[in-house]
């Protein structure tokens, strides 16, 4: 190992584990219990649970049949739609909002529809935040599911087709159960990134105390009102963190 | 590498970030909150970003006035016309919540000036030693916004305990939230809000944008987006004020500067401005 390469690295593993450690170091472990179990503090983070399971879920009922179609499809413009079903990983979590708003406020695209011919509004509702989560993590489970399509060899869906089975049944007895370290590593992520999210959630649902006031949202305003109880959250974010990288343990990235 | 040799590079890297976060941020440059505050330079074109000095004719260089974003448009008209009037200085302005800037402050952000929308904000700043003696500058009281076409047909306070209304407030911590909260008291009234936003120009926007019914604002905000909205005023004997103060910064990169900029906020032609804002004396 040439120090030229050894120098970077160790300074850049110490920078991206100095804030880690520092958060550690500096946590206020002794009022910790007293910090979390606080009403409010309870409820966001149970609200920040249900939606990310929620936000999860929904990502994997729509998200692992788009990816199927990503990883089989020889249309001309698959190449498009995944470049534009991916934007979500890079664009900026406030302005996702933003977007979010024009298509599914009240004045929005599809939102105003929503609300004349059935009365459903979806900002500053729970469901506002669900699917905003949604919005954003979705296209981590997209990606790993269609590496992981890809990787199935097609000559066993072929064979399974071959002697009889339907295409639901191959997608469902073979593809699927082929592609299931992609799929595990693939929810755990988008779990995890809409358990985090902050940008789209506060600008779309907006903060409400147990209807739409997420667990990084309360790490937010505790930081104005009491800095060591933003701490405490921020330990439990990290932790949660941690431990869904470990589980995962380096295996989401598909080849 | 060796095992022994990598484990010392670590050390020696971390050493090295340590130090260097030690001796950062010398320059007069702002840190904003991410997703609400705004930062715009009201800088002339033949300024430099030089560090302070003091001339005969006044101080120079280049100072950062964190502000309430209440004072977003006012305060940019005042930085303008102070530049002006001061060849050679820059200013640059940072809006956002009272307690956010109060924290960024408090965490050491490199700021010269801070003016804040109350005093209780101002005070988180005094107490941890970061300002002395501030001065209250201008007055602001309390308006309900509603969209244009107010769909909800609102026209007074009553109609905001509709459980069909939408009304959006600032968080209780930022200052147009706690007046707002005083409103409601004063009037009796028991209003639950569906959003409590990070700042009043969020409150503002989320009206504007038709997502909410109404909103309660300060009267400047209204003034200020007069197209955008249309203001519905609050009974004085409702009504809740706040006072603004302002103060230079104890350990600022450029506190002559700062100190002059207090004074011309404080002064007849700062005053004026904000008069034609919409703010009342203090």
């Amino acid at each position: 190992m040439s120090w030229q390469l050894g120098a970077p690295a160790a300074v850049g593993a110490a920078f991206l584990l100095l804030p880690l450690l520092a958060l550690v170091t500096r946590a206020p472990w002794r009022s910790l219990p007293e910090h979390l179990s606080e009403p409010a503090i309870q409820t966001s983070l149970r609200l920040s649970l249900v939606c990310a399971t929620a936000a999860a879920g929904t990502a994997i009922l729509l998200g692992v049949p788009l990816a199927w179609v990503l990883a089989r499809s020889r249309a001309r413009g698959i190449g498009l739609i995944r470049a534009l079903v991916t934007v979500p990983l890079v664009l900026p979590p406030v302005v996702g909002g933003v977007a979010l708003l024009k298509a599914f406020g009240r004045n929005g695209l599809l939102g105003r529809w929503l609300d004349e011919a059935f009365g459903v509004t979806l900002p500053f509702t729970t469901t506002g935040v669900i699917v905003a989560e949604t919005f954003v993590a979705m296209p981590f489970l997209v990606l790993a599911m269609e590496g992981a399509f890809r990787s199935i060899d097609p000559g066993l869906e072929e064979a399974a087709t071959t002697l009889g089975a339907s295409r639901w049944f191959a997608f469902t007895r073979v593809s699927l159960p082929s592609a299931l370290p992609g799929l595990l590593a693939g929810s755990l992520l988008a779990w995890a990134r809409a358990l985090g999210e902050f940008g789209a959630t506060i600008t779309f649902a907006g903060n409400s105390p147990g209807r739409t006031t997420t667990m990084p949202i309360s790490v937010y305003l505790a930081m104005e009102r009491d800095p060591d109880a933003a701490v405490s959250l921020a330990l439990v974010l990290l932790m949660t963190a941690v431990i869904v990288l470990v589980a995962l343990r380096g295996r989401w990235l598909t080849t | 590498m060796r095992r022994t040799s990598l484990s010392l590079s670590v050390a020696y890297s971390v050493a090295g970030v340590a130090l260097l976060a030690g001796c950062g941020g010398s320059s007069g440059q702002t840190s904003s909150t991410g997703s609400t505050s705004t930062t715009s330079s009201a800088s002339s074109s033949d300024t430099s970003a030089a560090t302070s000095s003091t001339t005969a004719a006044g101080a120079t260089g280049s100072i950062t006035v964190l502000a309430a974003a209440s004072l977003t448009e006012s305060f940019t008209t005042i930085a303008n016309d102070f530049e002006a009037a001061h060849p050679g200085s820059t200013v640059t302005l940072s809006f956002g919540p009272s307690s956010g800037l109060a924290t960024q402050v408090v965490n050491g952000a490199p700021a010269d000036v801070f003016a804040a929308a109350s005093t209780k904000t101002m005070g988180t700043v005094v107490d941890a030693g970061y300002a002395s003696g501030p001065t209250n500058f201008a007055t602001n009281s309390m308006t309900i916004v509603v969209p244009t076409k107010n769909p909800a047909k609102v026209d007074s306070l009553d109609d905001l305990t509709n459980p069909d209304t939408l009304v959006a407030v600032c968080q209780a911590e930022v200052p147009c939230g706690a007046a707002a909260a005083t409103v409601f008291g004063n009037a009796g009234l028991t209003v639950k809000p569906v959003s409590e936003e990070a700042d009043v120009k969020a409150v503002l926007t989320k009206v504007s944008l038709g997502e909410v019914d109404a909103g309660i604002v300060y009267v400047t905000d209204a003034k200020a987006a007069a197209s955008d909205v249309t203001a519905i005023a609050i009974p004085a004997a409702d009504n809740a004020t706040t006072k603004y103060p302002i103060a230079a910064i104890s350990k600022a990169p450029n506190p002559a500067l700062a100190k002059e900029f207090v004074a011309y906020v404080l002064s007849d032609a700062g005053q004026a401005v904000l008069a034609q804002a919409g703010f009342a004396a203090p």
